[in-house]
């Protein structure tokens, strides 16, 4: 039940009616100096590159195992079933461990506030509880950008590019990386030259830290053991030294 | 407190002194006022700094002589080494409250620092991480509590603590392995962000190793320092030991580099002419030459060539915090990152604030064998402080 976003880049053109959508829906001021920033931030939530005569989107990819959600202390950031991964800004104690762990580099924070907070695309998690779909999607006047569930939107894809084999590079990007992710991205070339970030392995990241996490019942238990163990052994010996001492006493 | 004959040098540091907590004091008032923007050169590209490498990382690493001292006195019952574990644990105890300190600095809404022990996610190593610093910092104050207890005669409350020692210094053991090595394991998360000669799935291994390192190097370090500074005895066959078993650790520590650079292959990459090359091959040999230089008698039986090596090896580890948190991490952030001069006035706040603490700590508790050196020696001291001269207890 899962939803997700395809992106195809060959579609696009440039318009920006989704960066504009998003900050209205977000509550974020948008004018024509933002609309010129190509990137991500606290005041952005989703941002048009060109590239050339070509575009990329970026957002959060909202990823199906999301590295920000397993990084995050307090657990503020959570994956919904619906797709959506969220942020709870009241148990947000500005770690930013997020920031330094996702590999798209998307979380941003308020930095110029006293008080700051993450922000970050939330796949317009409560439009998509209410059964619509994202406000990118429905600004998008072309159909690059589009709201659906994710295996449909997969299947999609693989139409397309069956469709068009001379228009698409053949990778559909989100549907492996990283486990998957909820975001899929679709173009005439490869990503990485849209500025997106490849090579990425199949498995998800938090994987890596949980196999260091994980052994932390066996330092535990192996710690409490040796030591406990080694105090026996060495303070066992003073106690035979003196008993010894005293018998010999005794005889003499 | 200050002999006339010392009046100018100390002058000088006391002059420092005052600059480092003005400034440090305007720049907390601009990180207060400013926020992170402000007072940091932080960006969403490249979210943890000087704060975060220098201050968390080094402070919570160069505290590392607490536990492994008095795992040698009180486990394994090496009772000679007793004179210097208070002073070791005082050092761990200020290394933990300036890492918290530091941050208030860094989070950006300190207030609720005390949100992971409510709020869990077991799967997050900073979760982890919050963890050990708020148990390992109460273990810690009571592992420190006797020297208080003794200064003011708690007799009871002494004996007390006398029976819940031994289990306190395992619990104290073992949070030190978690959280040194947790700090490695933090890092394990960005694969594509640190540079390869850095990264490796064992880091937590290898943090927890340096960080013994460093904790001896700390220990010799303070020990020289105080026999200069309180004009006391400095027990050289103690640092002389503990400049032995230093060699050994940063053999084992290197050994152990080296393997993990060869099987991973990266090895090849010391020939790229790259500023991580550079900074590598520094770090490396800020090990390297105490290593050898400590198997030798004649370094290893010298008070100042033993502060020497015990020098290089802190830097040696600071450069590694730094290379794995700072300068390792640019390249693949895309982006080059330099402090701020905020960053900087509060990172020396806090070690100025640490060496005062402790300087203040040696003068007025019994930290050090024989009560408190300083009052005997020194008659210009203030006369309404009583003078303690207990022996002291374990």
């Amino acid at each position: 039940m899962a939803k997700g976003i395809l992106y195809d880049s060959t579609m696009c053109i440039g318009c920006r009616a989704c960066e504009k959508a998003c900050s209205e829906h977000h509550n974020l001021a948008y004018d024509d100096g933002i609309a010129l920033e190509e990137k991500l931030s606290a005041h952005k939530l989703t941002a048009i590159t060109t590239h050339g005569d070509k575009f990329m989107r970026r957002l959060c990819m909202n990823c199906l195992q999301p590295t920000c959600v397993s990084v995050c202390p307090v657990a503020a950031l959570q994956k919904t079933a619906d797709g959506p991964v969220t942020y709870d800004a009241s148990r947000c104690m500005g770690c930013r461990y997020c920031l330094f762990a996702c590999p798209f580099q998307v979380p941003s924070y308020q930095w110029s506030s006293r008080l700051p907070l993450v922000k970050k695309c939330d796949m317009c998690a409560d439009r998509v509880a209410a059964g619509q779909q994202t406000a990118c999607a429905e600004a998008c006047p072309t159909g690059a950008t589009k709201f659906g569930e994710r295996d449909d939107l997969i299947a999609e894809a693989r139409q397309r590019i069956a469709a068009n084999p001379g228009q698409y590079n053949q990778h559909i990007f989100g549907v492996e990386e990283l486990g998957g992710t909820s975001v899929l991205l679709l173009a005439a070339v490869p990503v990485e030259q849209l500025g997106v970030r490849a090579g990425l392995p199949s498995t998800p990241l938090s994987l890596l830290t949980w196999n260091a996490l994980s052994e932390i019942p066996n330092v535990v238990t192996v710690c409490c053991v040796a030591l406990g163990g080694v105090w026996w052994i060495t303070h066992r010996r003073e106690e035979v030294q003196a008993a010894e001492g005293k018998e010999r006493e005794k005889k003499s | 407190m200050i002999g006339v004959r010392r009046f100018p040098r100390l002058t000088f540091w006391q002059m420092v002194f005052f600059v480092v907590m003005a400034g440090g004091l305007y720049a907390s008032y601009v990180r207060v006022m400013h926020g992170l923007g402000g007072a940091t050169h932080l960006s969403d590209q490249f979210p943890w700094g000087l704060w975060i490498g220098f201050d968390v990382l080094c402070g919570v690493g160069l505290a590392a002589g607490g536990f492994t001292l008095a795992a040698t006195v009180h486990i394994f019952n090496i009772e000679r080494y007793k004179p210097i574990l208070r002073p070791a644990i005082l050092t761990a105890f200020l290394g933990y409250l300036l890492v918290i300190l530091a941050l208030m600095f860094d989070l950006g809404r300190p207030y609720r620092i005390w949100h992971p022990l409510v709020m869990w996610n077991p799967h997050s190593v900073m979760f982890e991480v919050g963890w050990c610093v708020t148990l390992y910092t109460t273990v810690l104050a009571l592992e420190f509590a006797p020297v208080v207890l003794e200064r003011f005669h708690l007799v009871r409350a002494l004996k007390a603590m006398r029976i819940v020692l031994i289990p306190l210094v395992i619990l104290g053991v073992i949070l030190s392995t978690l959280h040194q090595s947790s700090l490695g394991s933090l890092y394990l998360i960005v694969p594509e962000k640190l540079y390869p000669l850095w990264y490796t799935s064992l880091m937590p291994v290898f943090f927890f190793i340096s960080a013994l390192c460093a904790g001896l190097a700390m220990t010799i370090f303070e020990s020289w320092q105080s026999s200069r500074a309180f004009g006391k005895h400095l027990e050289l066959p103690l640092i002389s030991g503990m400049g032995r078993l230093l060699a050994v650790l940063l053999s084992v520590y290197m050994t152990a580099r080296f393997l993990d650079l060869l099987h991973r292959g990266v090895l090849p990459l010391l020939a790229r002419r790259r500023p991580e090359t550079y900074l590598f091959i520094l770090e490396i040999a800020l090990f390297l030459v105490p290593m050898f230089l400590l198997f030798r008698r004649k370094v290893y039986s010298n008070a100042s060539a033993l502060y020497g090596c015990a020098v290089m090896v802190l830097l040696g580890f600071v450069a590694n915090r730094l290379n794995v948190s700072v300068t390792g991490v640019e390249a693949g952030s895309g982006i080059a990152y330099f402090p701020k001069w905020t960053e900087i006035a509060v990172t020396l706040f806090i070690v100025a604030l640490g060496f005062a603490i402790f300087r203040f700590a040696v003068k007025y508790l019994p930290i050090f064998e024989g009560g408190v050196p300083a009052f005997s020696k020194d008659r210009n001291i203030v006369s309404s402080v009583p003078v303690v001269s207990t022996v002291p207890g374990d």
